[in-house]
């Protein structure tokens, strides 16, 4: 006996649906969960994929059948069924999404609330994100302490390349910006915000799992977008308070300012960015000053550098600076480190050609002490010898 | 004495001294202004390009003859009386010049973005040989910025947005009895100044700095602080968008005052709806995203720090204003798609549309839910945060209207007579594949959700899914479906049918992926990424080239059948909406007698219903099983 074709379809829609939903429950969609708020969201992507394989199964068995069933014959020159609407079936097909995505609003709604509230004892940690690099801006005194505003050097904070956060302590982010638009992302942390100039965002969130992430960038802010990574590190307890106790002390060594922590990808435990006040000779000094200032300010986000890891693509290589640094200052009638200087200071003065004009942030000489541009100039130029 | 005459009348020479004229105006401004003030160098690239964007367009205009009627009447001059020598094309030269004839100025509107659409699909070709592997191997990534810029810049506004405008020109007046659009020369003046903003979108990649590099998005202040070539994008936005609003307003005063005696809203083809509600949403929008550049123009080029914090700007208000009309753009984008559909699958599955009337009042609603949805777009990007709820709920509530169409769709082909000819394949791929898109745009809604794929390849999946699988497909329908009516030629049918399987598998190889390794982690906007998509990102590159070369497909289906295909006869889709009781291609003056609408334009299946009656001629009977109308006599 055939089947009624509203009764074989429910069937076929029905062992479809629940096909598409195992498969869709069992495709790895998400990067591993490291905070709390992930297993929410995550949970929440499922109901949605439960919710959403069956509507698209019935409009794919519906099409698929209506066109094998009610296909015309060769030749067929008649016409359908002159059917022009059905009243009851448009209302159930109103009725039926509105109830699905009222459900899901107010679930989302739940979901919102839950992953933003605000819980007892947060550690602030202010995010500045400038192109190309992200800062982290911790208090020095205490962990619930007020860093101060976010983006300002006020006493009270250390700044850090890297971000590191302590397992299951609660964090408040307050999230700025010191040039463009920039998103704070953490792809394992499942939350984003982004990093705006002129006004503070916030972000709260609880790492739960050990292990190294990365914050990536994701508002297009210029030619260094794609390269604006930066690590982070969730560390147990002891773990993180004697790194964070190493950068206070290293940031004072340093003199404070910007800048007193090493290059990322450091382990956590081991302080890469010491040794910035102990070098022997004044000019030892100011080179230690300038590679740190190489590493914090996101310069290998966009130009090689042998000696600092880096191999950006975005401006001139700088492994051979001393050399076209001597033949553009020549032509400038300058000297090659006021030539430098002037570069970091102004880019907009001299491009080297080939290279488009404007690109590099004209930021840099507001960021920086001209103490700060000169030791960034010294180690440039007695690392740029290859 | 020949030249002078040539240099005197409205044409391409005359265009050309309108240039030079225009350019030497705006340097004279520009270095007398600087030299009043005083300011060094007099010669300054920058303020003299910002200038002579806005002023060689208009000479050029000036020079085509876009103006010359207006000029004469508004300086009181006698006027020429209309002699029609400037309506319809009687050689192809009469395509490359200000013409008035709504089915010449429809074929230059399509022939025209989809050149747009080969450059754009160029540089997506590009960008995925770039990001086949990780790292970069072909282009910088100030070149790589400037390729997805560009590529989406012109696939929206060069594209999609007005290659709708010319179907439904050369279509909509034929639907609804009349001779031609409401203002003519309006109309022309509308698609000449297409190409320039598409041109000066393509030669920003001449300006020094190279093209703009913010995204088609251009958010403040990244676009306030970047190199020339965004110049170039805010004023294309600005002749993009004046010949945007000009053609909306175009269609709705055509559609309001010039339907045939009968043609009631309630009898309009759904394609006639959509329009007239698409141009709504033109009109009230488009005017927003012309703010929006306009800001960054004089940003830019006279310090009006909008968006300079340091000064008092606000960065967010930006992103309001933008999405205030780039949200609605995307139903701007959508909805003429639905009513090509419509068209489409009650001709070809013999049945009438269902539920006729709610397919127009979800139209309705759409546009009018469409305004209060513009900060989905904007729950990362700091703005309050209880605005983000509402949004959400209109955005979800969206999902009603656009579900009442695919399911009166998919409604319309039960029971009906389907007859899986290629404009049919596209609207049945492209009701598949925009649920997708709905179904990840609903997705996209739920604001926890869209914190963790905001700015990610789910993104960049959900857009493809709905402007391809959606906008695109419809438009591939639309094309073939009346490419028989503009150009008096069938298409070849198996090449149309390849053409619509090739880019439906490798449309989803292409897109589908990146949902995954959007959620997985993976940012959109960049050149390079993290080892872990390296094979996802090959796969899909592969499958992308595969892709863009279907479209070659096309295109020798088109150019070979409008040159050699066989005749088409007025009607071969057997369809009751009145451009099929034309020949093919219509008259000059589309119809040689008036008709009268008396009945609805689906009644597919209903014995005697006819939609249109001609006084001389036998009524156009549709008795279920009769054959199409008889061709007209063409009496031209």
């Amino acid at each position: 006996m055939r089947k009624h074709p509203i009764a074989q379809m429910l069937t076929i829609g029905v062992v479809a649906s629940l096909i598409g939903i195992a498969i869709a429950l069992n495709i790895p969609w998400f990067p591993k969960s490291a905070d709390t708020a992930s297993h929410k969201i995550d949970t929440l992507y499922d109901v949605l994929l439960i919710c959403s394989v069956p509507i698209f199964v019935l409009v794919m068995t519906v099409a698929i059948y209506s066109v094998v069933k009610f296909r015309a014959r060769p030749g067929d020159m008649s016409d359908g069924a002159p059917i022009h609407g059905n009243t009851r079936l448009e209302i159930v097909w109103v009725t039926i999404p509105f109830l699905i995505v009222t459900g899901l609003a107010i679930y989302g709604w739940v979901v919102l609330n839950n992953v933003e509230a605000k819980k007892p004892n947060e550690r602030m940690i202010n995010v500045v994100g400038q192109q190309f690099t992200w800062h982290f801006q911790y208090a020095k005194n205490g962990a619930t302490a007020d860093p101060g505003p976010c983006g300002n050097n006020g006493s009270k904070a250390v700044t850090t390349n890297e971000l590191v956060l302590q397992k299951d302590e609660p964090v408040y982010f307050r999230i700025c910006s010191r040039d463009v638009i920039h998103s704070f992302w953490v792809p394992e942390f499942r939350l984003k915000q982004d990093a705006v100039p002129g006004i503070t965002t916030h972000m709260r969130l609880t790492p739960n799992r050990d292990g190294n992430y990365t914050v990536v960038c994701t508002e297009l802010c210029g030619l260094g977008h794609s390269t604006m990574r930066s690590p982070v590190h969730v560390v147990n307890g002891p773990q993180f308070a004697t790194w964070l106790r190493q950068q206070i002390s290293s940031g004072v060594a340093a003199g404070g300012g910007v800048g007193s922590a090493g290059g990322g990808g450091g382990t956590p435990s081991a302080n890469t960015g010491g040794g910035g006040g102990n070098a022997g000779g004044a000019a030892g000094g100011a080179i230690a000053q300038g590679k740190q200032l190489f590493a914090s300010n996101g310069c290998g986000g966009c130009h090689t550098l042998s000696a600092a890891g880096a191999n950006g693509t975005v401006g001139p290589n700088l492994n051979t600076l001393a050399t076209s640094a001597a033949k553009f200052a020549k032509q400038l009638g300058q000297s090659p480190q006021q030539y430098v200087f002037t570069s970091i200071k102004n880019p907009t003065a001299f491009t080297v050609p080939g290279f488009p004009k404007g690109v590099m942030p004209s930021t840099f000489g507001q960021q920086l002490s001209p103490q700060q541009i000169n030791a960034l100039v010294k180690y440039l130029l007695s690392v740029g010898k290859g | 004495m020949a030249f002078a005459a040539k240099l005197k009348a409205p044409g391409w020479y005359r265009a050309l001294l309108g240039m030079i004229i225009a350019f030497g105006f705006g340097l004279g401004l520009d270095v007398g202004i600087r030299a009043l003030y005083g300011w060094h160098p007099l010669i300054e690239t920058d303020a003299i390009t910002t200038i002579e964007l806005i002023a060689v367009p208009i000479g050029f205009l000036i020079g085509l003859g876009a103006f010359d009627y207006w000029f004469r009447w508004a300086s009181g001059a006698p006027t020429i009386p209309e002699d029609h020598s400037g309506h319809g094309a009687r050689s192809w030269r009469d395509y490359f010049r200000v013409n008035t004839d709504h089915k010449v100025i429809g074929l230059q509107y399509i022939c025209t973005t989809f050149f747009f659409f080969v450059c754009g699909g160029l540089m997506a070709m590009l960008m995925r040989a770039e990001l086949a592997a990780p790292g970069l191997q072909f282009v910088s990534p100030n070149t790589f910025n400037g390729l997805f810029s560009v590529h989406a810049s012109l696939m929206i506004f060069l594209f999609i947005i007005p290659v709708f405008a010319g179907i439904a020109n050369y279509v909509l007046p034929l639907m609804i009895g009349a001779p031609d659009m409401a203002f003519p020369r309006l109309n022309a003046l509308s698609y000449w100044m297409l190409p320039i903003a598409g041109i000066m979108m393509l030669a920003s990649f001449f300006a020094p700095g190279g093209s703009f590099a913010t995204g088609w998005t251009a958010y403040a202040p990244l676009s306030t602080d970047t190199p020339l070539g965004q110049t170039f994008f805010s004023v294309a936005i600005q002749f993009a968008g004046a010949s945007s609003i000009a053609t909306a307003l175009n269609f709705l005063v055509t559609i309001i005052t010039m339907r045939a005696p009968g043609m009631t809203f309630w009898r309009m083809p759904l394609l006639v709806w959509a329009n007239f509600t698409t141009s709504l949403l033109v009109v009230i929008a488009t005017p927003f995203i012309a703010g929006s550049q306009f800001f960054l123009i004089l940003d830019r080029a006279l310090h009006t720090n909008f968006f300079d914090v340091a000064k008092g700007g606000d960065i967010l208000m930006y992103q309001h204003v933008f999405w205030f009309y780039s949200h609605p753009a995307v139903y701007i984008m959508m909805l003429p798609g639905f009513g090509i559909i419509s068209e489409v699958i009650s001709t070809h599955a013999r049945k009438p549309v269902f539920g006729y009337r709610m397919m127009a009042f979800s139209l309705m609603a759409i546009i009018v839910l469409g305004f209060t949805v513009w900060a989905h777009h904007m729950f990362v990007s700091g703005m309050f945060p209880w605005l983000r709820v509402p949004m959400m709920i209109t955005t979800m509530l969206i999902a009603l209207p656009t579900g009442i169409k695919i399911f009166s769709w998919l409604a319309t082909l039960w029971r009906g007579v389907i007859h899986l000819t290629t404009p049919m394949l596209f609207a049945l791929g492209f009701i598949t594949m925009f649920t997708l898109g709905g179904i990840s745009g609903v997705m996209l809604a739920v604001i926890p959700f869209d914190i963790h794929v905001s700015d990610t390849y789910f993104v960049v999946a959900h857009i493809h899914y709905v402007l391809f699988g959606g906008s695109v497909f419809t438009i591939f329908a639309g094309i073939y479906h009346w490419f028989p009516k503009m150009t008096g030629r069938m298409y070849d049918e198996t090449l149309g049918k390849i053409h619509f399987w090739l880019s439906f598998i490798f449309f989803n190889t292409t897109f589908g992926p990146m949902h995954l390794v959007g959620i997985d982690g993976m940012p959109r906007r960049v050149a390079d990424y993290a080892h872990q998509y390296a094979a996802w990102n090959a796969f899909i590159s592969v499958s992308a080239f595969i892709f863009g070369m279907t479209f070659f497909i096309f295109v020798y289906n088109i150019v070979t059948s409008w040159r050699h295909g066989p005749v088409a006869v007025a009607n071969p889709w057997r369809a009751h909406t009145l451009e099929w009781q034309v020949s093919s291609p219509p008259p000059i003056f589309n119809f040689d007698e008036v008709p009268t609408v008396v009945g609805g334009p689906y009644e597919y299946g209903v014995p005697g219903a006819v939609h249109g009656v001609f006084k001389e001629r036998v009524p156009v009977t549709t008795a279920a099983g009769g054959g199409g109308a008889p061709p007209p006599v063409n009496t031209e």
